[in-house]
């Protein structure tokens, strides 16, 4: 069989990412250099070793990893990026950690819009610099077209333990109030609206924010905290089924009390679901001992972040271990775990 | 919310629960007919509210419910055709058939996709003309209208990719099988609202008369359900069988002209087989010979042995309201959302799925303690 002879000739876009981009050589050391070292510029990072070597914390280490895989890359109130350096943030936040440093790797497809992973450099840079933190590793890697969709990002980040930091859900007792930082769902719907094309006014935007702010603020008040974490995926519904799964207790809620902006609530009266189960990407849950509680809301409600914060229900024993809701009428019911995410990909 | 908050106004609510106390003096067993409303009494706690005598059973009115399994095969058999974007609503893709549900024909690599519009579904054939769409229209006769309309468009727009996996059912049918069962308890019915707005109620009058039933037409909000019960209550108490409507500021006598002349105009009157209660007699929708070629079932023809329900799924009887939920044995146990036995369990309407959301509550717990 004869089969002709052709020299493909190699069709260099440069502004689109090549799989040569992730091989190593002197199309990867330019992406590095031009594009994301000069975003992230840091003495850590400068020197481009395999590892950043890190000073002396002074403290007990908390380390945390997060994928962000969320799609479109461009959401009402956020992106990929932003939320990224969020999700690594919040979650060194709630543990009781200040957030110092973050390492972060990039998986791109063939044929991405180099102007695409700019704007995500460009908000991951913002974002980091805005927390107060560093990037001072990270990875690249291209595959083909077709395997990932344009772009996945892995953040891993390090903070160190407050001193005297103790949460968990072994501290939470019978007559703690259950807090929310603010409105549900929002980001949940804000995807679900930008991906289906589905229109709920202008309102509906993601709640992607850092929370570490409104959390030091918090701890160090003097508050009795018990218990944090930040509502994301599966929304406060996830968070609380855990909480009752720890702790032994009940978490009761009154319907009443929950926080919905008018938006987000026309959204799930329309699409039938549950602001609870819906995901968060700014919101904090805290339990807090009784006598706490009133001085906590009025401190996270003195905070940009947490001005619809609202205590939502309370711990108690009196009741079989569930995540229970008192409706409007008075009536409990019970708040099942989410089953079957509503929608995939939302972080 | 306007249109939203004056129907879940829990002092008004508590005026009718104790209105309906006041009124009721005997036992009652009624009926409400669609699983729209069964999830509004579950989760608000009506059901808890009203008075002890006065016996909620839950109706066939949920339409993935009572969409029969061999229906439910033979859209996995099409979905996961490789030249198929197969399109459903949200609701049926966790809906188990013999071997499988939708989800799980995506997984293994077909094109299986939730619309929330048929609409949405002759869109995708418009842009994908090498693609066989295949909308997947279930439903009472308040999505057939919508789906009536995908069929004129698509024909409209001389689309030849575009096709319907039609499994319409209709409401009136499901409710005198119901009456003319020799067990039946149920003594009244609240009507579908929104089927009702379609279709209007003029057709209930011979059913009530036939069987002595009251019948009124109700909304879907707490308030709504609660007038809806005390209306019911009172003709029961009076002895009366009339035709109410409840839920006046949708529904009018003789319905939505337009969309019953859609219907008409794309489908015809068939018999057709439900889960767990068999084939009744003109109690479908399918397409008028015009329209064969969008019929998905004609083009796509079957290679699939029939299907045989699973017999320790009791939904026949949760659907005619002979068997609670929480009273069948697998429920909870060997049938739950992420292993469903039937329909019911996992449709956003389905009774099952209510109490599993709503209902497991010991019983001793099911209002505030203290």
């Amino acid at each position: 069989m004869n089969l002709p002879l052709f020299c493909p000739i190699p069709i260099s876009d440069p502004e689109r990412i090549q799989l040569a981009h992730g091989e190593g050589a002197r199309l990867t050391r330019r992406l590095i250099r031009e594009e994301l070292l000069a975003a992230f510029s840091n003495p850590f990072l400068a020197p481009l070793a395999d590892a950043a070597t890190l000073p002396d914390l002074g403290g007990r280490l908390v380390m945390t990893t997060d994928s962000s895989v969320v799609s479109p890359l461009f959401f009402p109130g956020g992106d990929i990026g932003s939320l990224a350096i969020h999700g690594a943030i919040n979650d060194l936040a709630v543990s009781g950690a200040e957030p110092m440093y973050l390492s972060v790797a990039l998986i791109l497809e063939e044929g991405l819009p180099m102007e695409t992973l700019r704007r995500v450099i460009r908000s991951m840079k913002d974002a980091a610099q805005a927390c107060g933190v560093s990037i001072v590793t990270g990875d690249t890697k291209v595959v083909p077209h077709g395997e990932a969709d344009q772009l996945f990002i892995c953040t891993t980040g390090i903070g160190r333990l407050r001193p005297g930091a103790d949460l968990g859900a072994h501290r939470v007792r019978p007559g703690d109030r259950i807090l929310v930082s603010g409105t549900l769902g929002d980001h949940g719907l804000a995807i679900l609206g930008s991906r289906e094309g589905l229109e709920f006014g202008d309102q509906l935007c993601s709640d992607s924010a850092p929370l570490h702010h409104l959390i030091a603020v918090l701890l160090s008040s003097g508050a009795n905290v018990r218990f944090m974490r930040d509502a994301t995926r599966g929304g406060v519904a996830a968070v609380l089924h855990e909480l009752v799964e720890q702790s032994g207790l009940t978490a009761r809620l009154y319907e009443t009390a929950l926080p919905v902006s008018p938006a987000a609530r026309g959204a799930c009266e329309l699409l039938g679901l549950d602001p609870l189960h819906i995901a968060n990407e700014g919101k904090l849950v805290a339990v807090v001992a009784e006598e706490s509680a009133d001085a906590a809301v009025a401190i996270l409600q003195s905070h940009p972040l947490g001005i619809h914060a609202a205590v939502i229900g309370e711990a108690t024993s009196a009741l079989p271990p569930q995540v229970l809701i008192t409706n409007p009428f008075g009536q409990l019911r019970v708040i099942d775990e989410p089953s079957g995410a509503p929608l995939p990909r939302i972080c | 919310m306007k249109f939203v908050d004056e129907y879940r106004d829990p002092q008004l609510a508590e005026r009718l629960v104790t209105t309906l106390h006041e009124t009721v003096t005997r036992p009652w067993t009624v009926m409400e007919v669609c699983g729209g409303q069964t999830h509004t009494l579950v989760r608000s706690g009506i059901d808890r509210m009203i008075p002890e005598t006065f016996t909620l059973v839950h109706g066939p009115g949920c339409p993935v419910c009572v969409t029969p399994l061999e229906m439910i095969d033979r859209a996995l058999e099409i979905a996961a055709r490789p030249e198929v974007t197969f399109c459903s609503f949200g609701d049926m893709l966790r809906v188990p058939g013999t071997a499988r549900d939708l989800l799980r024909v995506r997984a293994d690599g077909g094109d299986v996709r939730v619309v929330y519009s048929p609409l949405d579904a002759v869109t995708l054939a418009e842009k994908y003309p090498d693609r066989e769409v295949v909308f997947f229209a279930v439903g009472f006769e308040t999505t057939a209208p919508a789906t009536a309309l995908a069929v004129s468009h698509a024909r409209r727009r001389g689309l030849s990719n575009f096709s319907m996996l039609v499994s319409h059912v209709l409401v009136r049918p499901a409710m005198e099988m119901i009456l003319a069962a020799p067990q039946n308890r149920v003594q009244g019915f609240l009507a579908a609202g929104h089927v009702c707005t379609v279709m209007g109620y003029e057709g209930y009058h011979d059913l009530a008369a036939k069987y002595r039933v009251p019948i009124v037409v109700t909304g879907f909000e707490p308030v709504d359900l609660l007038d809806g019960l005390l209306m019911l209550a009172k003709q029961l108490e009076a002895g009366r069988n009339d035709v109410e409507n409840q839920y006046a500021r949708s529904v009018s006598r003789e319905g939505n002209r337009h969309a019953q002349a859609a219907i008409a105009e794309v489908y015809e009157i068939c018999d057709r087989p439900w889960r767990g209660l068999g084939v009744l007699p003109m109690s479908g929708l399918r397409l008028r010979p015009a329209y064969y070629d969008m019929d998905a079932e004609r083009r796509f023809p079957s290679a699939a042995p029939a299907s045989i329900e699973p017999a320790e799924c009791r939904s026949g009887e949760v659907l005619v309201g002979l068997l609670r939920p929480d009273q069948c044995e697998a429920f909870g146990t060997r049938c739950t959302p992420e292993h469903p036995l039937g329909a019911p369990m996992v449709s956003s309407e389905g009774a099952c799925a209510a109490y599993w959301k709503y209902g497991r509550l010991p019983s001793a717990q099911t209002s505030e303690p203290g």
